[in-house]
C-alpha cells in the first residue's frame, strides 16, 4: 500500500518537475527548431508510455498484493494481445523515427549558399579561416603549421592566398546565412557546440569534418568544446557573434588575409635585413 | 562426500528406469516419461583443503562468490570516485586536492570499473557461475579447471587496475572510451604507466572472461539435466546465456583494440594515430584513423550494454513471477526477445558516434536499426507488468526492487529513444542528458536487479533471510535518492551543459544549474550512504540472522531444490533432478499449492490444468 503510494508520488513529481521545470531549453538561435519540435514530440509521445506503463503497475500494487488464497490468473500466453502491443509499438517507434530522419536529411545536406568555415582546434583553444574574395578555402596540411602560417595553408594553393584569417577564439557571422563549419583539429578530437545552435560535430585529427546551420538571431554566444580533450576540456571556450549584414561586412572588411600575412612578414624580414646591414 | 558420488556414478540408470516405470500414485506410466541421459556422470574434483576449497576452488558456487565479491569490491571503489566526482562538481573547491588531473582519472576509472569491472563481471562472472549450474541441473561447470582459472585471472586484471591508482602519473585520465590519440599523448594524465596497465588489464580480464564464457555457454548447452529442455529454462539462464554469447563476439574487437593501442604507445605504430601537431611540433605518428578506434570500441561497446542488461532482464522476469505468484506472461516472447535484442544489438553501435565525424549517411541506417531494438525492449517491459496483473504480488524488498527496476529502466529506455534517433541526439549527445540516460538505464536499473537478486537468493547462498525491515530502508533510500540524482540531471543537458566538466565557471545558461549540481551531489552522496543498509544487513544476518526455511520464496526452479539449502557441492546430492515442466507454474488451477516446482511429475498433477509444460 505505502510502496504503491509512494510509487505514484514519484511519478506525480516527476511530471510536476517536467511542467515547473526552470531547467529548459536555452532559447534557440539557428534553424534547427525541427530537433527541438522532434524532442517534444519524443516527449509527449516516450513521456505517456512511460506514465502509462508506471501507473499500470502501480495499479497492480494496489489491486493485487498478497492475499492469501486471491485467485490469480493462469494464462501464459495472450497471442492476440501480444500482437496488438507489437504492432501499436512499432507504429509508434516509426513515428518517431520519421521526423528524425526529415531533419538528419537537412542536416547532412548543406545548403548551397552557405559560406564556409575553417574551424580549426588544438589544445586548447580555437581559430577560423574564411574564404576570401574567390569564395574558396585553400587547402591545409598539419605539417605546414608555424608561426608564419598559422593554419598551415598549402603555400602552392593559389585559393589560399586570400582566406581571412581569425585568429582569436571568436568568430562573428552573418545573420540568416547559413554557415558551414568545416571542422579540423592538429592533436587530438574536440567539439565546436554553440548550445543556441543546437547543432554539433567532432573535430577530428587527420580529416575534415563538417555541419551547418543558419544563425536567426543577432547575439554574442558562448562556443564550449563537447568532446573530452585532456585536462584543459572544461576551459576550451571560445565565443560567436550574429551580426546583421551590414555590421558583419564592416567586421569582415577589418580582418587580415593570408597575404596580408604574407606581405608583413616579407616586410619584417626585410626590416631586418636593413638593420643588419 | 566424493564417496556417495562414487558409489552412484550410475545413477542415470536408475533414474531412467523409475521415469518410464513411474512413480507411485501415477496414473499411466507413459505420461511422466523423460528421455534417458546420453552420457554417464563424471565425477567432480574434490578439494579437501583450505586453499582447494576456498582459494583455488573448482566449484562454480564458490567462483561465484568469488566473483561477486571481487567485483562488489571494485564497484565500491567506483562509487567512492563517484563521491569524489559530485563532491567537485556539486561543490567546486571545497576539496582543494580534487585537481582537474585527478577530476578526469576519477572520471575514467569510475566508468570502466563500473561497465566492465563492477557489472559485467558481477552478472557472468557472479550470477552466472552461482546459477547456471543450480538452475539448469547440472552438478557443476563442464570446465571446472578453465573455470577457476577465469576467476583468477580477473583477479590479476583487478589488481593490475587498481595499482594503476599507485604508479607515478596515477591511473590514466582519458576517459573510460580510451579514445586515441589523446589517450596515448603525453600531457594526457596517467599517459605514461596508467594506460598501459589499464590496456594490459582489459586484456586480462577478456582473457579471463573468455575462459568463464565457454563455460557458461557449453553448460547451458551440453549439461543440463533430462528434461530440461531449452524452453524450459528460467529466463535468468536465457538471459546470461545470450550475454555470454555476445560477449564472446564483442570482447575480441575490445582486446584488438587494446593490443593495436598498446602497439601505438609502445612501440610507436600509428593504427589510431594521424600527424599530430602537439607543443609546435611534428610527432613521428602519421596516418592512424581516430575513428576506427571508435567503430571498434563501440562494437565491443554497444553488445557491452545488452551483456549487461540482458542477465538483468532475465533475472528480473524470474523475480517478478515468483513473488507475483504468476506464470511470466509471455514466455515465448520473452526468450525470443532476448535473442532477438541480442543479435540485433550488433548492428547499433555507431549510434554512440552520430557526431563522431564518420561518415553522416551511416546516421541514417543506425538510428533505424536503433529504434527497431526499442520494439522487442518495450514487448518486455509489457510481459513484466502484465505479469504483474491479476496475480498475488508479494510486497516485500525483492518485489520492491523490482518495481523500482520497472521504472528506472523505462524511464532510461525512452530517453534511449531521444539518443538513438539521430537528429534528436545532435542537441543532447555529450551533455548531461546522455549521461542521466545511460546511468538510469544501464547503472541503476541492473544495480535494482543486482539488489533484487541478493535479497533474493541469500537464502540460497548461505541460509539465511536478510532482514525485511532493513532491506526496505536500503530500498527507499536507494530508489528515491537515485531517481532524483538522474531525473533532474536530464534536465541539465537540455541547457547544453556538456559532459566530463571539470567546472562549469559563469556561462550565462550555466548559472542556473549551480542550485541543481548541488542537489545532486547531496542525493548521490545519501545513495552512496544508504548502502551501507545491505552491508549492516548482511553483517548482521550472517551473525543472527532468521534461518530460512528449505525454498523459502516457494520458487519452482531447481536451484531451491537441491539435496540442502545451501547446495553443497554437486549441487543435488546422489540424483540429478528430472525435469518435467517450465519454471512458471503458479497458482495453476486445480493445484493444492500456488506452486508446482519444475521437478514434479505430470501424473501427479492430473487434475491441474497446466497450459504450458
Amino acid at each position: 500500500m505505502h510502496a504503491g503510494i509512494i510509487f505514484f508520488l514519484v511519478i506525480l513529481g516527476s511530471i510536476l518537475f517536467h511542467i515547473f521545470t526552470p531547467w529548459y531549453w536555452t532559447d534557440i538561435a539557428s534553424n534547427w527548431k525541427g530537433m527541438d519540435d522532434t524532442i517534444t514530440l519524443t516527449f509527449w509521445v516516450g513521456g505517456g508510455v512511460f506514465i502509462a506503463v508506471c501507473l499500470f503497475m502501480i495499479y497492480c500494487v494496489f489491486k493485487f498484493s498478497y492475499k492469501e488464497g486471491r485467485k490469480v490468473e493462469y494464462k501464459p500466453e495472450d497471442k492476440k494481445l501480444e500482437k496488438i502491443l507489437t504492432v501499436a509499438t512499432t507504429l509508434g517507434v516509426a513515428a518517431l523515427l520519421a521526423p528524425g530522419l526529415i531533419i538528419w536529411n537537412q542536416y547532412v545536406n548543406v545548403p548551397k549558399n552557405s559560406i564556409e568555415i575553417d574551424v580549426m582546434a588544438w589544445q586548447w583553444g580555437w581559430q577560423y579561416r574564411l574564404p576570401g574574395e574567390d569564395g574558396k578555402l585553400g587547402t591545409t596540411k598539419v605539417v605546414n603549421i608555424n608561426d608564419d602560417n598559422p593554419f598551415g595553408i598549402n603555400m602552392d594553393d593559389p585559393f589560399g592566398r586570400d582566406d581571412v584569417m581569425v585568429q582569436s577564439d571568436i568568430i562573428n557571422l552573418e545573420n540568416n546565412r547559413p554557415v558551414k563549419i568545416l571542422l579540423r583539429s592538429v592533436d587530438v578530437l574536440h567539439n565546436w557546440y554553440v548550445p543556441q545552435f543546437r547543432a554539433k560535430m567532432d573535430a577530428v585529427p587527420g580529416v575534415v569534418t563538417f555541419y551547418w546551420f543558419e544563425p536567426n538571431r543577432v547575439g554574442e554566444y558562448e562556443v564550449l568544446c563537447a568532446e573530452y580533450c585532456g585536462v584543459g576540456h572544461y576551459a576550451m571556450r571560445g565565443g560567436v557573434e550574429v551580426q546583421d549584414p551590414n555590421s558583419y561586412q564592416e567586421w569582415l572588411g577589418e580582418q587580415e588575409t593570408f597575404s596580408d600575412l604574407i606581405a608583413m612578414q616579407n616586410k619584417e624580414i626585410e626590416t631586418k635585413k636593413g638593420c643588419k646591414k | 562426500m566424493s564417496d556417495e558420488y562414487e558409489n552412484n556414478k550410475s545413477g542415470y540408470q536408475a533414474q531412467s528406469s523409475e521415469a518410464i516405470t513411474g512413480s507411485a500414485g501415477s496414473t499411466s506410466p507413459d505420461i511422466d516419461y523423460v528421455r534417458p541421459a546420453e552420457l554417464p556422470e563424471q565425477d567432480l574434483y574434490h578439494g579437501h583443503t583450505f586453499i582447494t576449497k576456498w582459494v583455488f576452488c573448482q566449484d562454480a558456487k564458490v567462483i561465484g562468490v568469488q566473483y561477486f565479491l571481487t567485483a562488489v569490491f571494485t564497484g565500491i571503489v567506483g562509487l567512492i570516485l563517484s563521491w569524489l566526482m559530485r563532491l567537485q562538481l556539486g561543490f567546486p573547491g571545497l576539496a582543494g586536492f580534487i585537481t582537474a588531473e585527478h577530476y578526469y582519472q576519477f572520471v575514467t576509472m569510475h566508468g570502466m570499473i563500473m561497465v566492465v569491472y563492477f557489472l559485467t563481471a558481477l552478472f557472468l562472472g557472479g550470477f552466472g557461475n552461482y546459477l547456471i549450474p543450480l538452475m539448469v541441473g547440472a552438478r557443476d561447470m563442464v570446465f571446472p579447471y578453465v573455470n577457476m582459472l577465469s576467476f583468477w585471472m580477473f583477479f590479476v586484471a583487478v589488481v593490475i587496475l587498481m595499482a594503476s591508482f599507485f604508479v607515478p602519473g596515477g591511473p590514466t585520465g582519458a576517459g573510460w572510451t580510451l579514445y586515441p590519440p589523446q589517450t596515448i599523448l603525453e600531457g594526457t594524465p596517467g599517459s605514461g604507466m596508467g594506460i598501459l596497465l589499464m590496456l594490459v588489464s582489459l586484456a586480462l580480464f577478456v582473457i579471463g572472461f573468455t575462459m568463464g564464457g565457454l563455460n557458461y555457454m557449453i553448460t547451458v548447452l551440453q549439461a543440463r539435466t533430462r528434461g530440461m529442455t531449452l524452453m524450459r529454462m528460467p529466463l535468468t539462464v536465457w538471459g546470461i546465456f545470450t550475454a555470454t554469447v555476445l560477449a564472446m563476439l564483442a570482447f575480441p574487437a575490445l582486446l584488438v583494440s587494446a593490443i593495436m593501442m598498446t602497439l601505438d604507445k609502445v612501440i610507436g605504430t600509428s593504427f589510431f594515430m594521424p600527424t599530430i601537431l602537439k607543443a609546435g611540433e611534428v610527432l613521428e605518428y602519421g596516418g592512424g584513423s581516430p575513428i576506427l578506434f571508435q567503430h571498434l570500441f563501440w562494437f565491443f561497446g554497444h553488445p557491452e550494454v545488452y551483456i549487461v542488461a540482458l542477465p538483468a532482464f532475465g533475472i528480473v522476469s524470474d523475480l517478478i513471477s515468483v513473488h507475483a505468484r504468476k506464470n511470466i506472461f509471455g514466455y515465448r516472447m520473452m526468450v525470443w526477445a532476448i535473442v532477438g535484442i541480442g543479435a540485433l544489438s550488433f548492428f547499433v553501435w555507431a549510434h554512440h558516434m552520430y557526431v563522431s565525424g564518420m561518415n553522416p549517411w551511416f546516421g541514417f541506417f543506425f538510428a533505424t536499426t536503433t529504434l527497431i531494438i526499442a520494439v522487442p525492449t518495450a514487448m518486455k517491459v509489457y510481459n513484466w507488468i502484465l505479469t504483474l496483473w491479476r496475480g498475488n504480488i508479494r510486497i516485500n524488498t525483492v518485489m520492491l526492487w523490482c518495481l523500482g527496476f520497472i521504472v528506472t529502466f523505462v524511464n532510461g529506455g525512452i530517453t534511449g529513444i531521444f539518443l538513438g534517433n539521430v537528429s534528436v541526439d545532435v542537441p543532447l549527445s555529450d551533455t548531461y542528458f546522455v549521461v542521466a540516460h545511460f546511468h538510469m538505464v544501464m547503472g541503476i536499473a541492473p544495480v535494482m536487479v543486482i539488489m533484487g537478486a541478493v535479497y533474493h537468493w541469500f537464502p540460497l547462498i548461505t541460509g539465511r533471510l536478510l532482514n525485511e525491515t532493513l532491506g526496505k530502508w536500503h530500498f527507499w533510500t536507494t530508489f528515491l535518492g537515485a531517481y532524483s540524482i538522474y531525473f533532474p540531471m536530464h534536465y541539465l543537458g537540455f541547457i547544453g551543459v556538456p559532459r566530463r566538466y571539470y567546472e562549469m565557471y559563469d556561462s550565462p545558461y550555466m548559472t542556473s544549474a549551480v542550485g541543481m549540481n548541488e542537489f545532486i551531489s547531496l542525493a548521490a552522496f545519501l545513495v552512496g550512504a544508504a548502502q551501507f543498509f545491505l552491508i549492516f544487513n548482511v553483517i548482521k544476518t550472517l551473525k543472527t540472522g532468521k534461518r530460512a526455511p528449505k525454498n523459502p520464496w516457494k520458487a519452482n526452479s531447481l536451484e531451491w531444490h537441491t539435496s540442502t539449502q545451501p547446495p553443497e557441492h554437486g549441487n543435488f546430492g546422489e540424483r540429478l533432478p528430472v525435469v518435467h515442466r517450465w519454471p512458471y507454474d503458479f497458482s495453476v488451477p486445480g493445484a493444492k499449492d500456488d506452486f508446482i516446482p519444475q521437478t514434479t511429475p505430470p501424473s501427479e498433477m492430473v487434475h491441474t490444468k497446466v497450459e504450458k509444460t
